[in-house]
């Protein structure tokens, strides 16, 4: 458990870099992730998701790419689209969310 | 007479219809409505591609489980209608009232979500483990088999039992081993999620065990189809899998019979209450077991642990008391990793699974998180354990919430 500085706000993170915490989230955090995380720029699409995600969170998780497709309407190519390479876990990352897990 | 309604006489709802029917008084009735007359030990599943188990271990009359005084229908759900508190019923009967119901339909493979997998290759080079046809049809196939490229491939999550790839592919490793034949065996692990362990301890402890055993990881597949002549799977990125021998964790859903309630979220599982499996929307309406969106294991043992607290809470609850118990999400699993050994894990809501022993801290016998012997002859044993003990709703003497006492945390 560590702690870092992300656009002038002190957070704390795991090993792999994702909030412990969803309530020290802020947009401009996301903007941060989002650009260490390949993506340049947060379209209003970016948006839609990252907002779906944090509504629907429980326990601080991410919804799966199954619910975030369901919820949102956003069909799982255009999600891999908008974020390349395992979208669920990006999102999660990016939204401040804990990423996808299995019990082990 | 108040009336409790049983939708699913699986696991959670039988254990529910037997603990209920001891705690419940005369002025109760009781009624349990599945489609079918077999219950199934699905966590057999599993032995039997590798010749441990047939289908005599796994299968026995749902009649041998249900209590006397408890009525058990067998017939299709039409649908739920919450409003009325009433359930239709396939074919023109009249609808079963009720004052409470519960919710244990379950879960179930849907390989009719994947484009590709259930087409002419289907039980040929694409196979099952989580039916019981579909574990039958990979011993066959298993048998005659020659070596080559066996894929296992998870669709999506969650899934039942979610260590279960994981132990099929330990088990075929050493099968392969047994027969003589593992240099040609190429055994591969396409997983959505971003390993084969998730978690931080488990990865620390457990991470190197796939290496040892030759299986290899594909992180981040998420199938999008597969090509059944070209016997390939490809994601929604468009990387591909070659296989000679795919075996599939298709998707997982709960019944269609929700989704025809419009009860159920995008899978079909009823939200509920995640401490005391009440309805958020219906308040004389549960879900339990696999068929209730919780962000907890779907396997067996949450379901034992989950039926524990809500019978107790349910009589008080009946009488418009408060619930005196929260779930806590509790789950224990063992993991067969082959050559007579297994590990096992016990873990919460909130704590993952952390090494030590279990149930006795300090003694054991069965060590956490770590192989032995003894924990594969507890998971073994489990099965005498399930059809006598469990299912008929005894007391089985572990504490229904986790405890931290024999366990430690790493630094």
């Amino acid at each position: 458990m560590t702690t870092r500085v992300i656009s002038g706000k002190t957070v704390q993170v795991n090993e792999e870099g994702f909030l412990l915490s969803p309530d020290e989230w802020t947009k401009e955090i996301a903007v941060e992730i989002a650009k260490e995380e390949g993506i340049a720029e947060l379209t209003p699409e970016h948006w839609k998701v990252i907002e779906w995600c944090r509504q629907n969170a429980v326990n601080g998780r991410s919804p799966t790419l199954r619910q975030i497709t369901a919820g949102t309407g956003i069909s799982t190519k255009e999600m891999f689209a908008l974020f390349p390479k395992g979208p669920a876990k990006k999102v999660a990352h990016i939204a401040g969310l804990g990423k996808p897990e299995g019990c082990v | 007479m108040k009336k409790l309604l049983i939708l699913g006489a699986g696991t959670a709802g039988t254990m529910v219809a037997n603990r209920l029917s001891h705690l419940l008084d005369d002025g109760w009735k009781i009624t349990l409505v599945d489609r079918s007359e077999t219950h199934y030990y699905q966590p057999g599943f599993l032995f039997i591609p590798f010749g441990i188990y047939g289908k005599r271990d796994v299968v026995k009359p749902r009649r041998d489980f249900i209590p006397p005084g408890v009525e058990l229908i067998l017939s299709p759900i039409e649908a739920i209608e919450p409003e009325r508190n009433r359930v239709r019923l396939a074919g023109d009967g009249s609808p079963l009232d009720y004052d409470f119901l519960v919710i244990a339909t379950g879960a179930h493979i849907r390989p009719d979500q994947t484009p590709g997998l259930t087409e002419h290759e289907w039980r040929r080079s694409i196979h099952d483990f989580y039916t019981l046809e579909g574990a039958l049809a990979l011993a066959q196939h298993l048998r005659a088999w020659p070596g080559g490229r066996l894929v296992v491939n998870v669709v999506d999550n969650p899934i039942k039992c979610p260590v279960a790839p994981l132990e099929f592919l330990m088990l075929a490793d050493w099968f392969f081993r047994e027969r003589g034949m593992r240099d040609r065996v190429e055994l591969i692990y396409a997983t959505p999620l971003s390993g084969a362990f998730t978690k931080p301890i488990a990865s620390k402890l457990l991470g190197t065990m796939l290496d040892e055993k030759g299986i290899r990881v594909v992180p981040d597949f998420m199938i999008e189809r597969v090509e059944p002549d070209a016997k390939k799977i490809i994601s929604y990125d468009e990387q591909e899998v070659a296989y000679d021998l795919l075996v599939s964790i298709p998707l997982n859903m709960g019944d269609e019979a929700i989704a025809r309630s419009g009860m159920g979220d995008a899978l079909n599982y009823v939200p509920v209450d995640k401490h005391t499996f009440v309805s958020p929307k219906y308040p004389n309406v549960f879900a339990l077991g696999d068929a209730a969106a919780l962000p907890a294991s779907k396997a067996g043992s949450t379901a034992h642990f989950a039926v524990e607290c809500f019978a107790e809470n349910f009589v008080h609850y009946a009488d418009g008391l408060e619930m005196p118990h929260k779930f806590d999400g509790h789950a224990n699993c063992f993991i067969e990793s082959g050559f007579g050994k297994a590990l096992l894990i016990d873990f919460n809501y909130d704590v993952e699974p952390l090494p030590g022993r279990y149930p006795l801290p300090g003694v054991g016998p069965f060590t956490l998180l770590e192989e032995s012997e003894m924990n594969h002859w507890g998971k073994l044993m489990f099965r005498w354990m399930y059809w006598h003990i469990l299912l008929k709703g005894k007391p089985l003497p572990l504490p229904a919430l986790m405890s931290m006492a024999g366990k430690h945390r790493l630094n």
